[in-house]
């Protein structure tokens, strides 16, 4: 596809109470796959997405966090992390799947201002 | 950018969220959203102090189902759904907060 | 302008779907062109046609049938969350096809404008 797009997705919602978390990855790494720029963002209840230990066993619902990992291997490598939430929610880097980009509340704003689609789930 | 909040601000964070990270630009409040422009609403000094940074436009036919279509705040703007698409028209990107 | 709609919930449960349709509606009145509506999660249910509301009340299903066949929308209905949820060929209403998330990829790359309705 000739024309490039700055895309970025932006989650605001836990994982596993509702499935919009797991789509949503289903977007990204197709978007990724028609070489579009692809941002990921992470803020409000979406930080919870990033975290360590997820274990569905007793929920019998498809861990779908080490797919995190893998959008390396599919060249999506800009993911931030909102800062504000995370504090709110008792959450450091340390917590994370993955090596991220945190972010104030302010430089996030002038990130999705630079966008030229915008996709929340 | 056009910033587009469908959720009630007393049961949802979205549009404070929104309110504290954009830049500014403009902000269409959209079905439950349009109660956050309504006098006497607990989250009314909050966007009062927002609009400074940002324009307010509040979907009238969604206000009006509501029954609250006399209580909209002074400063917010109505807009019908031409008035929608202008606004998604005339800003670059649109950013709906789900 | 060309716009693309992304529509990411069921009828009738939310107001999503009637939001998107006023929407699209109030940019085919002002001259605009509806290129796609992406119906993805839940919204591929607005593409069932067993969809029976009572009489009473607005059918969403065929509303948006009628707008495709009158102003060429291309509605398109995600292959894999429609699996998920049991939309299949059988009984996608007429005016819908279901293909995949490169459509909406597409949608983002080819229009102007992309508005997401959902919650």
């Amino acid at each position: 596809m000739s024309d490039v797009k700055k895309f970025m997705f932006v989650n605001r919602k836990a994982p596993y109470g509702t499935i919009y978390a797991l789509e949503s990855l289903e977007v990204v790494l197709i978007t990724a796959a028609f070489d579009q720029d692809v941002s990921l963002v992470f803020m409000d209840d979406g930080v919870f997405q990033m975290k360590k230990g997820q274990q569905t066993k007793g929920i019998e619902i498809k861990n779908f966090s080490p797919a995190y990992r893998a959008l390396d291997g599919y060249d999506v490598e800009k993911l931030y992390v909102d800062k504000e939430s995370m504090d709110a929610r008792g959450l450091t880097e340390d917590d994370l799947l993955v090596d991220v980009t945190v972010l104030s509340r302010a430089e996030m704003g002038a990130l999705m201002d630079e966008q030229d689609v915008i996709l929340s789930f | 950018m056009l910033h587009i909040i469908n959720r009630s601000p007393l049961s949802d964070i979205a549009l404070e969220s929104c309110l504290n990270t954009a830049v500014g630009g403009d902000v269409l409040l959209i079905e439950d959203a349009v109660y956050a422009a309504t006098a006497g609403n607990a989250f009314e000094g909050k966007l009062r102090a927002a609009m400074g940074r940002f324009k307010i436009s509040v979907l009238r036919p969604d206000l009006e189902a509501r029954g609250m279509a006399d209580r909209l705040i002074e400063g917010a703007t109505f807009v019908d759904y031409a008035g929608f698409v202008e606004l998604v028209a005339a800003n670059k990107t649109c950013q709906s907060w789900l | 302008m060309k716009f693309g709609i992304v529509v990411n919930e069921g009828p009738y449960q939310r107001q999503a779907s009637d939001s998107a349709y006023q929407f699209a509606k109030a940019a085919i009145e002002g001259g605009h062109e509806v290129w796609r509506v992406f119906f993805y999660h839940d919204g591929v249910n607005n593409a069932s046609k067993l969809t029976e509301p009572p009489q009473d009340d607005r059918n969403i299903v065929n509303r948006w049938t009628k707008m495709a066949e009158e102003h060429k929308v291309d509605l398109v209905v995600c292959v894999a969350a429609a699996m998920r949820r049991g939309i299949r060929e059988e009984n996608l209403a007429a005016g819908f096809r279901i293909s995949g998330l490169g459509q909406l990829v597409e949608c983002g790359t080819k229009c102007d404008r992309l508005i997401t309705f959902g919650d």
